[in-house]
């Protein structure tokens, strides 16, 4: 288990004060000034030396995202944007951030926007977050108080945050329809390139971070990249917030080593799962975008990027969703199906026709109203939703069917089979072609 | 994608106007951002119109704050009918939002799903008191102390039917309610079994400052290029190693190159990538190639000559006959001259050929579905080329399909 003195989160139950003195006891706002002379360039080659990977879903390492950024402005501003529109199924970790710890989370945003040459920042929190963003807002105004950020302030850094919401759309988490909501518009993802870097917020330099990734920052450059690179193995560096829910005794958001098992982190930390190991179904291990992996395989895998991914799974924002043996699965990815369905923004044509269209065969294959040769053609349709969309909302709504359809073709065929054993009025209907 | 419309005219109210202090406070927002964004502000004037009018956003709110920030009318009617927090029809006193997404849903929100319905009927209709609707929203964001919803702005986690229920009586009534947790919780921790973050040094202060070591040490020691190393080769792994994260979609995850026009212009380039020039040049006029070979292709009467090896192809100019792209890539499947008994059988069965590609095989020589069935990967290679379909056939599995028929006809 990940010692108390490694964790970054040190606030995450909210058991003490959100507030200014009590984070700077916390070691927050902590020689600021002092990592700040030491240079753009230092910060970069640190945080690229962290291995820090990206705490958003797609683990893109963030000191290269930051590097990214031009190194001389051309007259245009670069904005930083923090990515706080947290809404994947099964994530709830940077609510805990905002609500708790959200010094954190300013001082990073001071010390990446510095990196890359930005002097205004936009915090984008959800909507529904209304608690948090007042709780943010708060912490803001106190940092402004005691000129920790603002026009002039202590650092020497003409620095300017600000906390933005959305109103309920989960499409906004991608960054370029984050910024298209930011600039008032619907939020519909844009065609890259041109990447944010280079035409984001405004048509200026941009560069989007998970409110996780931007937190760290500032105990990863005082304690170095070579502390953070230590923890967790190799290339799936540091510690990470695993939100875990669903079938466990305790669920709860903890704070661990990339690395840990999945069995080590559901005893130590979830009091154990509901009903005993044998109990366990299977798991979405990264949030309800990534495919489902069965108990035998999940039960004692290593929790970071790479096993996930050889898992064909992925880790995603470590959002670990437990079901147990009671879990009607098929409803349960119907149900995610559907989610996809209500929240696809409508721009492309196989997302916006193909997640009602998978939703609707999911539904039916739950109550086994369906034909057997209905399963490859839904295989089928979700690999034409894959990566023929401009973001990534298709994938994400094709691989948890595709999940399903690898690990539990047997029981959609037991519901069919158990379907047509009996009489039914209607004729069992068909999809058309 | 959610179909949301505007409540009837009947419900719509005659105009709307800002509150002298929500105007105020609209100021306030719109100074957030730079000269001529301030449609930006557009889903904080919503929200706030929103929260003025009840908890919905009548037609005439849509267009005062269109009004206020400039914008079309249309453009924010667009932006109120996409963002799915803006209700557009009449809400009860308390707006009950259940989350049913599936964290929310294997916890037991079918079942406050259930006592929601049987109290208050079905969703998106107001209480005859006035006092509550409710609808079922895609996940809140609070996964760990599912089942939860919102009402208002508040959110109340860790529910059962009971507590709901009870909650739902002690609103109506007044009387003062716990927002959270329902059942002690202080936040996302495990309940009662808090097992970190249990060390009171990172409490008080006593660690701050601690880190300064790692400087005065390196300061001192003259160790600076120990560490720039150390540093340099975990950057070299992180560059090398790092794959996406989640399974590949076919798609680059993100350009490493730097795309910023300000640095070229100020190296004296014109702002278009070099890469791109060239294309935008190949496809004006041929191929800027060796002068030799451009020669040697206007001059040529004889008809070109098959690469004699394959994997000699990779250099197979552009425009070559299909046959020696094919070549390049694959082995020539053996045909036949003509089908045997002269009855072919219909390629076109096997999902994928159609009538064109069809008769394009039987020129191969391809007539029955066994030669199909018996291509090699090499010889499935060369069709892909011969008929430009890269991957198609292996995606489709024409020699699958193809053995199936053969088997079904014999």
């Amino acid at each position: 288990m990940l010692a108390d003195q490694d964790r970054i989160f040190t606030n995450l139950y909210g058991l003490h004060s959100p507030g200014l003195d009590a984070a700077k006891k916390r070691g927050a706002w902590d020689g600021t000034k002092f990592l700040l002379d030491m240079g753009r360039d230092w910060i970069i080659d640190e945080m690229k030396g962290s291995g820090l990977r990206g705490r958003g879903g797609a683990g893109f390492p963030t000191g290269l995202k930051w590097s990214f950024m031009p190194k001389k402005s051309d007259g245009r501003p670069h904005y930083l944007v923090v990515n706080a529109d947290e809404s994947e199924p099964g994530t709830c970790k940077d609510r805990e951030i905002m609500r708790h710890d959200p010094h954190l989370l300013i001082e990073g945003c001071l010390l990446a926007s510095f990196a890359m040459g930005a002097h205004a920042c936009y915090i984008y929190i959800r909507g529904e977050y209304v608690a948090e963003k007042f709780a943010l807002q708060r912490a803001v105004d106190e940092a402004y108080e005691a000129r920790l950020v603002g026009p002039s302030n202590v650092h020497d850094y003409p620095f300017d945050i600000y906390v933005h919401h959305g109103a309920g759309a989960y499409i906004c988490g991608e960054e370029t329809a984050l910024i298209e909501s930011l600039e008032g518009k619907k939020g519909m993802p844009r065609l890259k390139p041109p990447f944010p870097a280079n035409m984001g917020l405004y048509g200026c330099p941009t560069t989007v971070n998970n409110v996780e990734s931007i937190a760290v920052a500032g105990t990863i450059l005082r304690r170095g990249g070579a502390w953070f690179a230590g923890l967790g193995g190799k290339n799936n560096t540091g510690t990470k917030l695993f939100c875990v829910s669903g079938h466990v005794n305790k669920p709860c958001n903890v704070e661990e080593e990339l690395g840990i098992t999945f069995r080590e982190l559901i005893d130590k930390h979830c009091g154990g799962m509901r009903g005993g190991w044998d109990n366990l179904l299977c798991s979405i291990p990264g949030g309800s975008s990534v495919p489902l992996v069965p108990a035998e395989q999940i039960i004692d895998a290593k929790m970071d990027f790479d096993t996930l991914r050889n898992l064909g799974s992925g880790l995603g924002t470590a959002a670990v969703i437990v079901l147990d043996k009671s879990t009607d699965i098929v409803g349960a990815i119907a149900r995610i199906s559907y989610f996809y369905k209500h929240e696809s923004c409508g721009q492309c044509t196989p997302c916006r026709e193909g997640t009602g269209w998978m939703w609707r065969v999911l539904t039916r294959m739950a109550a086994g109203r369906a034909q057997k040769r209905e399963i490859d053609m839904l295989l089928e349709v979700t690999k034409q939703v894959e990566g023929h969309t401009i973001c990534a909302l298709g994938d994400a709504a094709a691989w948890p069917i595709q999940g399903l359809i690898r690990h539990f073709r047997p029981e959609i065929e037991k519901r069919i089979d158990q379907y047509s054993a009996n009489p039914h009025m209607d004729a069992v209907p068909m999809a058309a072609e | 994608m959610a179909n949301r419309r505007l409540a009837p005219a009947a419900e719509q109210p005659q105009d709307f106007a800002f509150t002298p202090e929500n105007a105020d406070w609209a100021r306030g927002q719109i100074a957030k951002y730079p000269e001529g964004r301030q449609a930006s502000a557009v889903i904080p004037l919503l929200w706030k119109a929103q929260e003025q009018n009840g908890g919905w956003l009548p037609q005439k709110a849509i267009e005062a704050v269109a009004d206020e920030l400039g914008m079309p009318h249309i453009r924010v009617l667009e932006v109120a009918t996409f963002y799915t927090m803006f209700a557009l029809e009449p809400v009860g006193r308390f707006w009950i939002q259940l989350c049913g997404t599936v964290p929310c849903d294997c916890c037991g929100a079918k079942e406050l799903k259930a006592a929601l319905h049987e109290r208050l009927g079905p969703a998106g209709h107001v209480s005859p008191d006035g006092n509550f609707s409710w609808l079922e929203v895609e996940c809140l964001g609070a996964c760990c102390n599912a089942p939860m919803v919102q009402i208002n702005q508040d959110y109340y986690e860790d529910l059962t039917p009971e507590s709901l229920n009870k909650l739902m009586d002690d609103l109506a009534a007044g009387r003062p309610v716990k927002v959270g947790s329902q059942i002690g919780r202080v936040s996302s921790e495990p309940k009662d079994a808090v097992n970190t973050l249990t060390d009171e040094s990172l409490f008080d202060g006593s660690r701050v400052g601690a880190w300064r070591k790692r400087f005065e040490q390196t300061e001192g020691a003259g160790d600076e290029g120990v560490k720039k190393d150390e540093a340099a080769s975990t950057e070299a792994r992180v560059k090398d190693e790092t794959k996406p994260a989640r399974p590949s979609a076919g798609r680059a995850n993100e350009s490493n190159a730097v795309d910023a026009p300000a640095e070229r212009a100020s190296a004296g380039q014109t702002p278009v990538k070099s890469e791109d020039e060239a294309q935008a040049r190949d496809a004006k006029a041929p191929p800027a190639q060796d002068p030799a070979v451009v020669e040697d292709k206007v001059l040529r009467t004889e008809p070109p000559q098959h690469p004699a090896t394959v994997g000699a192809g990779d250099d197979v100019p552009e425009g070559e006959s299909p046959e020696a792209r094919a070549d390049a890539a694959g082995t020539r499947p053996k045909g036949l001259d003509a089908p045997r008994d002269d009855r072919p059988d219909d390629l076109t069965k096997i999902k994928g050929i159609g009538p064109i590609n069809g008769r394009r095989l039987n020129d191969l020589g391809v007539w029955h579905y066994d030669q199909v069935a018996a291509w090699s990967p090499k010889e499935v290679a060369w069709v892909s080329a011969y008929l430009a379909l890269p991957g198609r056939i292996d995606r489709e599995n024409w020699v699958g399909q193809a053995s199936d028929l053969a088997g079904s006809r014999g």
